[in-house]
């Protein structure tokens, strides 16, 4: 009962708990320990004196003497000592007086998406600090050696603590471009790029529910920003596809293909309703417009069609704003389902070749469109450069299929 | 917190210190912003540097002192200068550094002392 509440106590609250106790000590890794340390000692007190009326008050009150104790051994300067002991004192008058503590969740956040830190470890550590999740679990979704991912997580951490990062929101001038970096992490948790491939590759899949969380914590911290809505939108509405991604063999099923039946209505209507409220803002932005894409393909619930010219006009809108490879290669999907796959095909000539050498959408896209022209040769050869770029053997079979199919047409 | 803004130049940069068409621009901006640093209260120190060929490598090995000309590193952007400011956090500093007249060239590293 008390491990099991402990354990309640640990998911509920450790982002609030580790944002808080940073904030206050400025060292993300020390927060960390003195709060793992308050758990093991919930576990080992709580059984015997029951669990407390205000369980979060009494972890933090123990991590932060853990902390001063920590602090004490690592022989820190006398004066900074004194001044933690001076913090401790008036953070335990706090404790008595408030029932609840202030949430420094959104200010973690800033300090993990921070321009000073490496951007590969942004996602890392947001992961880490804001969830509690370890690095064999991180590690997996991002599928590196545990021990790199721990590494990391090491480094980034000083130098959050040694080079002074603060912790508090931007000012109002400086948090749009903040914003963004974070939302960009918490995008790259969710692991998708293009809609096609979005989301299939199942070590991926396995944080798409923690970004989701993570989008609505920020949604619900920063309610005035349409941009944390559209991203949540977005996401949404790639999970909503979740199940419709892979057939009953596990096969990968494309969009276009996919069994509409088995959309979730309940989140794609969410991210309608999300996408329209960010929309009252008018204050357009990248993950907007990408939701909006998303909710262009979402009608074919109701239309069943896809209204490609839309598609084609809001990836033109996004390349304004962010004409990341992904984006462009998306346009010329959407132009060769509009148009002809000509102009698919030109729309992808138009993008510089260094930067798609080894990105699949690309490739794939090309091989179907070539596959479309009866230019069977050169759609094989865009297929298999597709196929060896593919982490997901499900989507390597589905390439291998089209590969197989353009041959056979010819 | 303490912390040292390093002024990197390019050969460029190093060459408007006496160009009669660019030194006025380079010393005034270099003014500019020293008496900034200094009217906000964050300046703690900080000097100009001569040019790398004025520089001297020392290398102490096996108890023989190794004295090289040049600098340490040859890279194409060298240390002209350094400023010390003291603020409050990481995000000020960068403020400072970002209008330093070397951020618009070659560019600024901005690192925390050690506290000593």
């Amino acid at each position: 009962m008390s491990h099991q509440a402990a354990e309640l106590a640990a998911r509920a609250s450790y982002g609030k708990l580790v944002a808080y106790l940073s904030a206050w000590s400025r060292d993300v890794a020390a927060a960390e320990d003195a709060l793992g340390d308050a758990f093991l000692e919930a576990l080992d007190t709580w059984p015997r004196t029951g669990v407390p009326a205000k369980p979060e008050a009494w972890l933090l009150t123990v991590a932060r003497r853990r902390l001063i104790d920590n602090a004490r051994h690592a022989k820190v300067e006398e004066t900074a000592a004194a001044a933690l002991r001076m913090m401790l004192e008036r953070a335990e008058a706090e404790a008595s007086t408030n029932t609840v503590f202030p949430d420094r969740r959104l200010a973690l956040l800033f300090v993990c998406a921070h321009p000073a830190i490496a951007e590969a470890a942004r996602t890392p550590l947001m992961l880490q600090t804001v969830l509690g999740l370890d690095a064999a679990r991180i590690a997996q979704a991002f599928l590196v050696a545990p021990a790199t991912i721990g590494q990391r997580l090491v480094r980034v951490k000083a130098k959050i603590r040694d080079a002074g990062i603060h912790f508090e929101v931007p000012g109002a001038h400086e948090l749009p471009a903040r914003l963004d970096s974070v939302l960009e992490a918490i995008y790259a948790a969710y692991g998708s790029g293009w809609e096609d491939v979005a989301g299939a590759d199942p070590h991926r899949q396995s944080l798409a529910e923690e970004a989701i969380w993570l989008g609505r914590l920020v949604v619900r911290l920063l309610p005035d920003e349409p941009e944390g809505k559209g991203l949540l939108a977005l996401m949404l509405h790639c999970e909503a596809r979740r199940r419709a991604r892979r057939d009953a063999r596990g096969a990968y099923v494309p969009l276009q293909r996919q069994d509409l039946t088995l959309w979730s209505r309940a989140m794609i209507d969410e991210a309608e309703a999300m996408l329209s409220t960010a929309a009252t803002a008018k204050r357009p932005g990248r993950f907007q417009l990408e939701a909006a894409i998303q909710s262009v393909h979402a009608r074919r619930v109701i239309t069943d069609h896809t209204d490609w010219e839309a598609i084609a006009l809001l990836y033109e809108g996004l390349l304004h704003l962010a004409p990341t490879i992904g984006a462009r290669v998306g346009h010329a999907a959407a132009l060769g389902e509009a148009r002809s796959p000509e102009s698919g095909l030109s729309a992808l000539g138009r993008i510089p070749s260094e930067d798609v050498a080894d990105y699949q959408p690309y490739w794939a896209l090309r091989g179907h469109l070539l596959k479309r022209l009866g230019r069977t040769a050169e759609a094989r050869g865009a297929f298999e450069r597709a196929v060896e770029l593919s982490h997901d053997p499900a989507v390597r079979d589905f390439l291998r299929d089209s590969f197989d199919t353009a041959s056979e047409s010819a | 917190m303490k912390y040292t803004i390093l002024v990197y130049e390019s050969e460029s940069d190093f060459r408007a210190r006496t160009d009669a068409a660019r030194k006025d621009a380079y010393w005034g901006a270099y003014k500019a912003y020293t008496q900034a640093l200094m009217a906000a209260g964050v300046m703690v120190g900080g000097a100009g540097l001569q040019p790398p060929p004025s520089a001297t490598t020392v290398r102490q090995r096996d108890g023989k002192r190794l004295v090289q000309d040049g600098p340490f590193a040859e890279v194409k952007e060298q240390v002209g200068g350094y400023y010390v400011v003291d603020v409050p956090n990481l995000d000020q500093a960068l403020e400072w550094a970002g209008k330093c007249p070397a951020a618009a060239s070659a560019g600024v590293e901005v690192r925390p002392n050690l506290a000593m």
